[in-house]
This record gives C-alpha cells, sequence and structure tokens, in this order.
C-alpha cells in the first residue's frame, strides 16, 4: 500500500471509530482536509472558531465517553483551540486535536502562521505529539488513542508538519488500534481496611466525583450507596452518577451546595471519596471540611491521593473495580439514626429556590424545562449564575446528561458543547442553558448548529450583565459594581434570526408555558431569550476561601446600605 | 537549610521529553537546580537526573513525574549521591 501522511491519519481515524471531525482548514492541514474530502465514512463540521469545534469535541467524547477529534490550521487556529483542550485537562476528557504545521524546513524560521504548538501545548495536554514523518503517524495515532483513554482520561495534541501530511510511505500493514491500558492490579489489604472503615462507620457519607462518569460506575456505586444506605453528595463533575430523586441523593456540595448538604458534611465520621479531587470549589476551606471524617479515597489518579486533605486509606483504582472488590466487604446497614438526623437536617436547612412557580423566573425557567422534556435529554451549560442554578435545580437522571465546564470555568462552553452532544445523540433534544455574557464567547456557533439542523435549545438566561461577577462585587466587594454590567443590551432574538435560527422571547410573550413547549416541540435549533432580574443571586455561597458551613443564605445587608437605609 | 534530593529518571529518548520534565517543574513553582541528561546504553532510553530542594510537595512531584507518558522510572536518592558531586568540577568558576 502507499499513502500519504494525511491520508493515513485520516485512515487510521476511521480505523479507531471516528465518525464525525469538528474543524476549520488553513494553509499548514490543507492535505489532511484533502485526504478528508475523499473518507466516506467521516463526515466534517464546518466550526466557525477553533475553539469551537474543540468544544463541539468535548461535547461529542462527553455524551460518548469515547475520544472525539477536531481539526485546526497552524498558528491562529493552533491558539485559538488552546482553551477547549485546556478544558479538557481539568475535566479529564479525552479529545484529540489535530493541527497542521509548517513544514520541517521552514520550522524555527518564523514563518507563516508558524508558532510553538508543541510547546504550547504541553501543560494543557495529558500528552503531545510531534510528528517528524509519516512513519512516525503509525505509533502515534493509535498511541493517542490508547492514552487518551486509559487511566483517567485526557486530552491530546497531535501537530503534524505539512511535509509529513503530504509525504508518501510504503508500507505493508495497518497498525493495530490504539486501546486502554489496563494494568492495574488492586491492593487488597487497603479494600480490606477501607471495609473496615466504612463497616465501622456510624455516620458516612459517600462523595462522588466525575471520577464515577468517566469509569462508567454509576451503577455499582448506585448498589454501594444502598447497600449501606449511605446519603451521598455529588461534585459539579459528579452529577448524574446518581439520579437527584433517589432518595439518599443530597445533590452537589460546597461553594452552591444545599444547606443541608453542607450541614450533613460537617457530622460525618466517614467519608468514602469515589472518584473526586477535592477541588477548591467543593471542599471550601480545605482544613475546615469534615472535620470528624475518616477519609477513604478511591482514584485511578494515583498523585490526587493525599493531594489536598490526606486520606486514612488510598486506594489507587479504576472506580468500578474497586467497587466490585469492595461491595463483597461491607455490611448491608438498615437505615438509622444517621439517616434521620439527614432527614432532619433537610427540615432545619432546606434549599430555596426562589419563584421556582414562575417559570419566567431565574430557577422557574429550569425547572419548567425539565418538566416538559421528554425522552433522551442532554443538558449543557455556560458559566456563571445560570450554571450554578442548573446544577442546584435541574432533575438529572443518568451519567452523561449534563455536560459542563467544571474544573477550568470556561465561557463559551455551552453552546459548541451541545452542538457536539446532539451531533452524537440525534435522537435527543440538548437544552443549553446559557448567561447574555456566556454565549456571546462563542456566538458564531449559532450558524453551525442551524447548518447541522440539530435539536438544540438554547436558553439565553438574560440579566444583561456578568452575573456572577456582580454578584460578587455586590455581596463582597461593598456593591462596588464595575464592569459587570452591559450598558447596552444585545438583541438575541434577531441574532439568532440573523444565523436563520429560530427564536422566541419570554419578556414579551403573554404565555410563557406555551412558548416554552413551542420551542421544544419543533425539532431543530432554536433560541429563547429568558429576561432575568440581575440582583436575583444564587444562594446558598460560600464566600471564597471560607469554610462551607460559613455559607451565605441570602443577601445580607451591608453596612453601606443599612446607612441608606437610614438616611 | 533545605536539603537536595537526588531523582533519576529513566525516559523515553526524544525531543520533547527534557521540556515536559522542566515544564512540570517550571509550572508549579518547583526549583530544580541542577539537571544532566544522556542516552543510556540502550538507544531508546536515556538517564536524566535533577537535583532538587527537599520539600513538602516533593512527594506530589514524584507523582506527578510518574504521569508522564515518557517518564519511565523515577528514582529517589539521597542528597550525598555522588552523580552531582563528581560533575562539580566542572562547574566551577
Ligand atoms: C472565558 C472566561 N472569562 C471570564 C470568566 C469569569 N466569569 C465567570 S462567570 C462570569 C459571568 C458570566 O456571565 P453570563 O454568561 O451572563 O452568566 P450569568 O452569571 O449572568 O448567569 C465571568 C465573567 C470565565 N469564567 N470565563
Ligand atoms: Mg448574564
Amino acid at each position: 500500500m502507499k499513502y500519504t501522511g494525511a491520508e493515513i491519519i485520516i485512515k487510521l481515524l476511521e480505523r479507531h471509530g471516528i465518525r464525525q471531525i469538528a474543524g476549520i482548514p488553513g494553509g499548514a492541514n490543507l492535505p489532511m482536509y484533502d485526504a478528508l474530502s475523499q473518507s466516506e465514512c467521516i463526515r466534517h463540521i464546518l466550526a466557525r472558531h477553533e475553539q469551537g469545534a474543540g468544544f463541539i469535541a468535548q461535547g461529542q467524547a462527553r455524551v460518548t465517553g469515547r475520544p472525539a477529534v477536531f481539526f485546526a490550521t497552524s498558528g491562529p487556529g493552533a491558539t485559538n483551540a488552546i482553551s477547549a483542550v485546556a478544558d479538557a485537562k481539568l475535566d479529564s476528557i479525552p479529545i484529540i486535536c489535530i493541527t497542521g504545521q509548517v513544514p520541517q524546513d521552514m520550522i524555527g524560521t518564523d514563518a507563516f502562521q508558524e508558532i510553538d504548538t508543541y510547546g504550547l501545548s504541553v501543560p494543557i495536554t495529558k500528552h503531545n505529539y510531534f510528528a517528524r514523518s509519516a512513519k512516525e503517524l503509525f505509533e502515534i495515532i493509535p498511541d493517542a488513542f490508547r492514552v487518551a483513554i486509559s487511566g483517567r482520561p485526557g486530552p491530546i495534541w497531535i501537530d503534524v508538519p505539512k511535509d509529513v501530511q503530504m509525504a508518501l510511505v510504503e508500507f505493508d500493514e495497518w497498525p493495530k488500534n490504539g486501546v486502554a491500558d489496563n494494568n492495574f492490579s488492586l491492593d487488597m489489604q487497603s479494600i480490606q481496611d477501607a471495609a473496615t472503615i466504612i463497616n465501622e462507620a456510624k455516620r458516612p457519607i459517600v462523595y462522588v466525583g466525575g471520577g464515577a462518569i468517566h469509569s462508567e460506575a454509576s451503577e455499582s456505586v448506585q448498589a454501594l450507596i444502598e447497600k449501606l444506605n449511605a446519603p451521598t453528595v455529588m461534585t459539579l463533575m459528579g452529577l448524574g452518577a446518581l439520579p437527584s430523586r433517589h432518595p439518599l441523593s443530597l445533590g452537589m456540595l460546597g461553594m452552591h451546595a444545599a444547606p443541608f448538604t453542607n450541614h450533613a458534611l460537617e457530622e460525618c465520621d466517614a467519608l468514602i471519596a469515589l472518584g473526586a479531587r477535592f477541588d477548591d470549589r467543593a471542599t471550601g476551606k480545605v482544613a475546615q471540611f469534615c472535620p470528624d471524617a475518616k477519609i477513604v479515597h478511591v482514584d485511578i489518579d494515583a498523585s490526587e491521593l493525599n493531594k489536598i486533605k490526606n486520606a486514612k486509606i488510598g486506594i489507587v483504582a479504576d472506580l468500578d473495580d474497586a467497587i466490585e472488590a469492595l461491595s463483597p466487604l461491607i455490611d448491608s446497614k438498615e437505615a438509622d439514626e444517621w439517616n434521620d438526623r439527614i432527614e432532619q437536617l433537610k427540615g432545619e436547612y432546606p434549599m430555596y429556590m426562589p419563584d421556582l412557580v414562575d417559570p419566567t423566573s431565574a430557577y422557574g425557567i429550569i425547572d419548567h424545562v425539565a418538566g416538559m422534556l421528554e425522552g433522551e435529554t442532554y443538558i449543557t451549560t455556560d458559566v456563571g449564575q445560570h450554571q450554578m442554578r442548573v446544577a442546584q435545580a435541574y432533575p438529572f437522571e443518568y451519567p452523561r446528561q449534563w455536560l459542563t465546564s467544571g474544573g477550568l470555568g470556561t465561557m463559551g462552553f455551552g453552546l459548541p458543547a451541545a452542538i457536539g452532544a446532539a451531533l452524537e445523540k440525534p435522537e435527543a433534544t440538548v437544552v443549553c442553558f446559557t448567561g447574555d455574557g456566556s454565549i456571546l464567547m462563542n456566538i458564531q456557533e449559532l450558524i453551525t448548529a442551524v447548518e447541522e439542523n440539530l435539536n438544540v435549545k438554547i436558553f439565553v438566561c438574560n440579566n444583561n450583565s456578568l452575573g456572577l461577577v456582580h454578584q460578587q462585587q455586590d455581596l463582597f466587594y461593598e456593591k462596588r459594581i464595575f464592569a459587570a454590567n452591559y450598558s447596552r443590551a444585545v438583541d438575541f432574538v434577531k441574532i439568532a434570526e440573523g444565523f436563520q435560527m429560530d427564536s422566541f422571547d419570554l419578556g414579551t410573550c403573554v404565555d410563557p408555558m406555551s412558548l416554552i413547549a413551542n420551542a421544544l416541540a419543533k425539532p431543530g435549533p432554536a433560541l429563547i431569550n429568558v429576561p432575568i432580574n440581575v440582583y436575583h443571586k444564587v444562594f446558598p455561597m460560600v464566600p471564597p476561601g471560607g469554610a462551607n458551613k460559613e455559607m451565605l443564605l441570602r443577601d445580607r445587608v451591608t453596612a453601606r446600605t443599612m446607612n441608606q437605609i437610614k438616611q | 537549610m533545605k536539603t537536595n534530593t537526588i531523582l533519576e529518571l529513566t525516559v523515553k529518548n526524544h525531543s520533547g521529553v527534557m521540556m515536559h520534565v522542566c515544564s512540570l517543574f517550571a509550572r508549579r513553582v518547583f526549583n530544580v537546580d541542577g539537571v544532566l541528561c544522556l542516552p543510556t546504553g540502550d538507544v531508546t532510553k536515556s538517564r536524566l537526573w535533577l537535583r532538587v530542594k527537599e520539600d513538602l510537595r516533593l512527594e506530589q512531584m514524584i507523582l506527578q513525574l510518574q504521569k508522564l507518558e515518557d517518564v519511565l522510572a523515577v528514582r529517589r536518592h539521597g542528597a550525598s549521591h555522588a552523580v552531582f558531586e563528581r560533575i562539580g568540577e566542572y562547574f566551577r568558576e
């Protein structure tokens, strides 16, 4: 067989099961695009910005759990891709970015659109490659797939100079596909020790992170929790591992948790951390997090154990494997005083979502949309108040239903991630809850959704403000609101029309419920503008750097407003 | 004064390895005051010696090193390891 480097890349991607690739062409990746044009099984989705392409790939990978690939050209194409890849690193998402690079004889000459892509991608990838010859691609491409999904998943970057894409290679057979390494041996002693701690615990709490989603362990996690009758908290990334309506679910923990959730953690005597990494948004001030608890920590990444908080027992393992070994050693427990205590805490420290019954309110829109959605649904968000409200209020049912930028918190994630999810799940409805600030960061992808006629419904929670910034300034900077409010409001309904997308406005309609129903019912993309009062905050909120028990429950009247009231 | 620790890394022999290792220390603001690297007898491998300060974060650094795809093995030696002592001769002013 005789193929060019570019053809080898495309064929190897086909062989690894890749069927849809988002990207943008340019001078340095044109040979790859030419080869892609000849592929009979890979479709290309033309994004409008490389960050959009990267988040489309993330959407694909997050709903399927399988690696997704995206393409960009050298120089500005590569730099535009960076945020989406860095985001995948922090949330452990297996995406593979393949960029063109200037020909090798021009590298180091400040050639047109030359940038040190390899160097730039080192700190934001799990691993990265620079292909020096077309032959090397036989190792690099399968290895990229292997690394992306082995152990803790993560993003990969492959930089391919143009001469490598064009070089012809003669060869006899294709290399084997990259598959996940499976070289974990369980330390049975720690499993035994963990079981002892868990069995002796009087007030255990299970703390579930994104690892439960990545390792497809939600069923076994749920079985373990039920066996123990243990109340369970989830991180932002872990939502969906246990259905929100599960009687043992205490929802999300940390900065925007329900008050009873953080209070319960204060009282637990054993914390069973499953695929969670003690992120500061979850723990609050670490020294005061679960002060009385012995910690059992299971994670596939050894460097996560004892990184933030020392565990009594640390187990490095795939979560599903670890639970399989652990379960038989765990004693079944009936509901007891601890479960009663949890019910009592729920009564004493309830979660309050104002105006939930009003479908045009900040929380109400989420609740009503959830109530109206039928069948398979996926939910994406952007970053800000609307994101935290969805995390608090949406009744998640199953793993991979929830797509949000957790670790990096990247505004601009929501729309392209929804496109990626819809590409993989064409029968489903994908809802993107976004903010008026965030949507502007990748608004160009509206036309991509229209072009692909995807079933993506975009709810713009529009407070004409960088709401979460506004909230922090209002609460913690003595109400000095600066650079948070927009002085001109964007007409998103018109903007959507310009992108040839159906659009609706909850602000001017008489019957909000039927408007939402109409927007959801018609197949294809739609944008719905939802005016929100900028003074409606997300509560509870733990002040940044504070302990979780110090959460603010409502707007506190600051000294300054007190003075204003007196005057 | 903090004492030194010597780290001995066996790594894959290709151009990006030094960058991956040094960048890991640099971005975590962890000072490396000595670096030595040469291929081993086996052409596919190199040996990389690092002299770093003993620090509470060292355990975490070693775990991070072990996660690098191109790092095959990490060994930890005490400050008295001969490798930097002997080569020190070439570094005196
Ligand atoms: C790319 C990026 N820039 C800045 C921030 C900081 N930031 C976090 S939330 C936020 C406001 C988001 O505004 P919007 O999308 O309108 O959401 P809202 O909070 O109003 O619901 C900002 C600026 C960020 N997370 N990401
Ligand atoms: Mg806003």
